[in-house]
This record gives C-alpha cells, structure tokens and sequence, in this order.
C-alpha cells in the first residue's frame, strides 16, 4: 500500500519576490488606519464636546450702573434653577469672572464701577432641554439684563468640524483602496505573465477560467490578509505611541487624541479582511481580463 | 507492431459525427499570411492517423486549432459534431478535458514533480491523489519513469520529460490524443513502446493523431497519413 500523497501547490511559493509588494500593502494599510483611527478620535473628542455644550448653557447678567453684579447674578440663578430641565446653576462672581478675563488683560486691576457682566452656568438635563425662549422670558421683567448663551454656535461648528474629518478621512481611505488596488493589478499582471507557463499548461489540460484565476486569487487573498494585519497592528502601536509622545500638545491646541482605546482593536481583523478582499478582488478581475485576452 | 483497429478507415462506422472535422479551414496570425489554407478532413472517431509534412507546413498550428489553443481565420472546425468555431469561449474548456496532448516542447511544470505533473488533468477534473495515486505510479511504471515519480523536469533527460508528458496526455484517457512529435527524444525501443502505448489506447477507442517526422515510426504502422506542405493538405497515403 503506497502512503497516500500530497499535491503540490499549482502555484509556486513567491515568498523572496512577494515581499516587496507586501510591505507596500503594508504601509498603504497602515495609513489607511492611522486615518481612521484619527477620524474616530476626533469623531470622539467632537461628541464629547458637544455632549458637554447641550449639557451647558450660559446666562450672562449685565447689571445697571447701581445694581449689585453679585446679587443680580444669584437672583438669576436662583430664578433660573427653578426652570424644568435645568439640574443645576453655577454662578460666577465678580473676582470669578476677572479671573477669565485675566489670560487677555493680566494682573491689570478694574475699577470697581466697572460693569463686569457676571456668568452663571446652567446644568442643564440634555433629554429634557428646557423650551427655547423658556429661559429668556424668565428675564423678561428682570431689573437687569440677561443675554442667554445656550452654546448653539459652537456646538453647530464642532458638529460641522467633526463631519469634515469624517468625510476627509472617508476621502482617504478611499484613495489608500484604490491605490493599493492598482498595486495590485500591475502585480497581478506580473504574476500571470511570469506564471504564464501554469495558466498555459492549466488551460490546455481543461481547466476553465475560473480555476485558475481562483489560484492567484487565493494567493492574492492572503497576501492582503498578511499586509492588512501588519498595516493595522502598526498603525495601532503608531497611533498610541503618538498619543503618548503627543498627548499633552494634543490637548493644548484642541486637536483630537489618537488614543486608540481597546474598542479600535477591531480595526486590525477588519483591515486584515478588507485588505484581503480588495486584493482577492483586484487579482481576480486582472487574471480573468489577461486570460481573455491570451486565450480570446 | 500491432495494429490499430480503425486505421483503415476514415469514414465513420458508427454513423455518428466524426471526432474531428475541419472543412475549408483558413488561419493566419495576425495580419500574417494564412498559414493553413483551405483544410478540410474527418478524424472518425477511434481512429488512428498520422500528420505529417516538412518544418513550417503549418503541422503545429493544425493541431492547435484541433485542441483548441487557437480558432480559424475562416471554415468550420467541429469536434464530436459540435462547431466550435463560433462557441464560447466557457464553453471550451470542457471539450479540451476530452483532448490529450503531447507537446514538442513537453510543456511540463518546472515546480511540479513528475507525478503532479501527470496528476495535473485529473487535479483540473476535480479529483485528489487518493483517487488517482496508484493509477499514476502504475503508468509512471509502464512510460519507464517508476524511479522518478518525486523527480522535477529539470533533473529528468529529454527522453524521460517526453515519457513524463505523454503519460500527463494519456492519463485521463482522453477520447482524442494528439502527440506532436512525441518520440523525438527516445531511443528506438522507447519510441515502439510508446507508439505501443498509443496503439493500445486506440483499441480502447481513442482516436489517435500523431505528427511526426520519424518515417521509420510511420511505417511500422498501417495507419493513414495526413500529408501537409505549404498550408495545405496535399494528399492522403498509406503509412505501410
């Protein structure tokens, strides 16, 4: 009884010459992630600020020239807490508001006639927003006035903001793919013609079209999986190494963190996936187009 | 040397279509000039014929056009009574599986051993070495290449490459076997045991077309002869 055997693999092992092309994958993977991953944090920081203005709003009384600020201010927090949906009031004194203004004017002392508006901060419950124009009305008989800041302005340009990051990364993503695509149909291309000698000996003994384009899609398929996988490990360790590095300077100028989380760990089997598949894709579509044209 | 048993014949017994009928074929490459003109002849079915004619009579691009590598500039080329001229090209693959074919050039895979080379029609059909494994030990035994089942081309002679590529056409006991030139690289008893191959499969019902040089081959059997010269098909004769 002979052992049983195994068959060789129709295509031969590349490993020297896929190389090169897999680390181009590689790298265009990871950029495609990094994108992602910045996306993603800025689509989180973006939510977090805006989830904190519609849980804000900001009510500045502006005192006559002989009211007191300080009382003005409470009497409009204590008016305002009443208010359904408002959680809570905060209210700023006239050395609490100097204190903002003192990054712009310095130690700089002003003088005690001065109308300093005062700040109270309203906490206000997000699923129960009180009614526009509620807050105002509430004033409308007040001694003093009260312009409402109910944080509308910025949470609209962060939203908008936050929308172009999302699009310019889709953008990007979207042109990683289709360059790692092309890269792949010129080496697709190359490997039909170099293994031209198998697609020639398969398609005489019978094989149809779709035998041997599966071969090199197989191939091309796990080549994508292996450079999806690298691509997105390292642009995990890059984005929470740059987070680690840059976290701080990140923080100073509003830029979103790249903090990767455990959540964005999902990237790598997905890229791999993905990657797979547009390389599967690609290499398909190029052999099947070559073989027509050997073999019309 | 026996015989093959329709080698008289070049009309078909059975009734049914011929295995392979050309009828006023043309080719050309490209813009080139034909180099096939008006070609027409029958293969009935189980029988045995040779083709032969000087170098550049058009021998390698006849046979092309019979297993399907290329399609005539003009005329009908029909296999099993079915046009294949104006078929699909999806629809080939499946008339190429009934066709073996020794190459000139044997056209075996560098990285592949004899035996996956041998194996590759039978892979193509859809069957594993479990089904196929001892069949092709046994005709590597038969072909003389028992002792080089795990050996790849480049270590194997001409001769042993030619064996090796004959065994790849006959292995799926094909119903239409073209062999071009298939003893140019064997000693004479080599050359009369693969002819014998040949033959035996004939008796079994395929129809054999073999292109060849070697008058000595031809004449040691009675079989017709397909003369070309020049593009065309100049006569019919007797091989003995």
């Amino acid at each position: 009884m002979t052992k049983p055997r195994r068959s060789a693999p129709l295509l031969p092992g590349e490993a020297g010459r896929d190389l090169p092309l897999l680390a181009v994958c590689a790298i265009l993977v990871f950029l495609a992630c990094l994108s992602v991953i910045g996306a993603a944090g800025a689509w989180r920081a973006a939510s977090g600020w805006s989830d904190q203005l519609a849980s804000e709003m900001t009510l500045q009384v502006l005192p006559g020239e002989e009211d007191d600020g300080d009382e003005a201010a409470r009497q409009a927090g204590a008016l305002a807490s009443g208010l359904p949906g408002v959680l809570g009031t905060e209210v700023r004194s006239r050395s609490a508001s100097m204190a903002l203004l003192r990054p712009w004017l310095g130690n700089t002392s002003l003088p005690d006639d001065f109308p300093l508006p005062r700040l109270v901060t309203l906490q206000i419950d997000p699923e129960n927003r009180p009614a526009s124009g509620a807050v105002e009305a509430l004033f409308a008989d007040a001694p003093y006035r009260v312009i409402v800041d109910d944080n509308r302005l910025w949470a609209g340009a962060i939203a908008r903001a936050s929308a172009t990051v999302r699009y310019f990364a889709i953008a990007l993503v979207a042109l990683v793919c289709g360059a790692a695509a092309a890269v792949i149909v010129f080496a697709a291309r190359a490997a039909l013609s170099m293994r031209r000698d198998v697609a020639e000996a398969l398609h005489l003994v019978g094989a149809p079209d779709s035998f041997i384009t599966a071969l090199f899609q197989k191939r091309f398929f796990m080549l994508g999986l292996k450079a999806g996988a690298a691509g997105s490990v390292l642009a995990l360790l890059a984005a929470g190494a740059l987070n680690l590095a840059g976290g701080s300077a990140a923080s100073l100028f509003f830029l979103p963190s790249l903090a990767p989380g455990w959540g964005v760990v999902i990237i790598v089997p997905v890229a791999a996936l993905v990657s797979g598949l547009i390389s599967a894709l690609a290499a398909r579509l190029t052999v099947t187009a070559g073989l027509k044209t050997r073999w019309p | 040397m026996d015989q093959p048993t329709n080698a008289s014949s070049l009309t078909d017994e059975s009734g049914s279509a011929p295995a392979v009928r050309f009828e006023n074929v043309g080719m050309r490459y490209g813009r080139g000039p034909e180099v096939l003109s008006d070609i027409s002849f029958d293969l009935p079915r189980g029988s045995f014929q040779f083709l032969t004619g000087p170098s550049g009579a058009g021998k390698t691009s006849l046979l092309r056009l019979i297993y399907l590598a290329e399609r005539p500039s003009r005329g009908l080329v029909s296999l099993f009574g079915e046009d294949t001229t104006a078929m699909e090209r999806g629809a080939l693959p499946a008339f190429r599986r009934r066709i073996g074919v020794v190459f000139q050039d044997f056209r075996l895979l560098q990285h592949l051993s004899v035996f996956d080379n041998v194996a590759l029609p039978l892979r193509v059909a859809g069957q594993n070495a479990r089904q196929y494994g001892e069949d092709i030990v046994e005709l590597l035994n038969w072909v003389g290449l028992g002792h080089r089942v795990d050996a790849l081309p480049p270590t194997l002679s001409g001769g042993e490459q030619q064996r090796a590529a004959i065994a790849r056409a006959v292995v799926s006991r094909p119903e239409i076997l073209i062999a071009d030139e298939p003893t140019g690289n064997v000693d004479p008893d080599m050359a009369r045991r693969l002819l014998r191959l040949f033959v035996e499969l004939n008796r079994l019902g395929t129809t054999v077309l073999i292109a060849s040089h070697d008058i000595a081959l031809i004449r040691s059997v009675n079989a017709p002869v397909l003369e070309l010269a020049d593009g065309k098909l100049n006569r019919r004769t007797r091989s003995a």
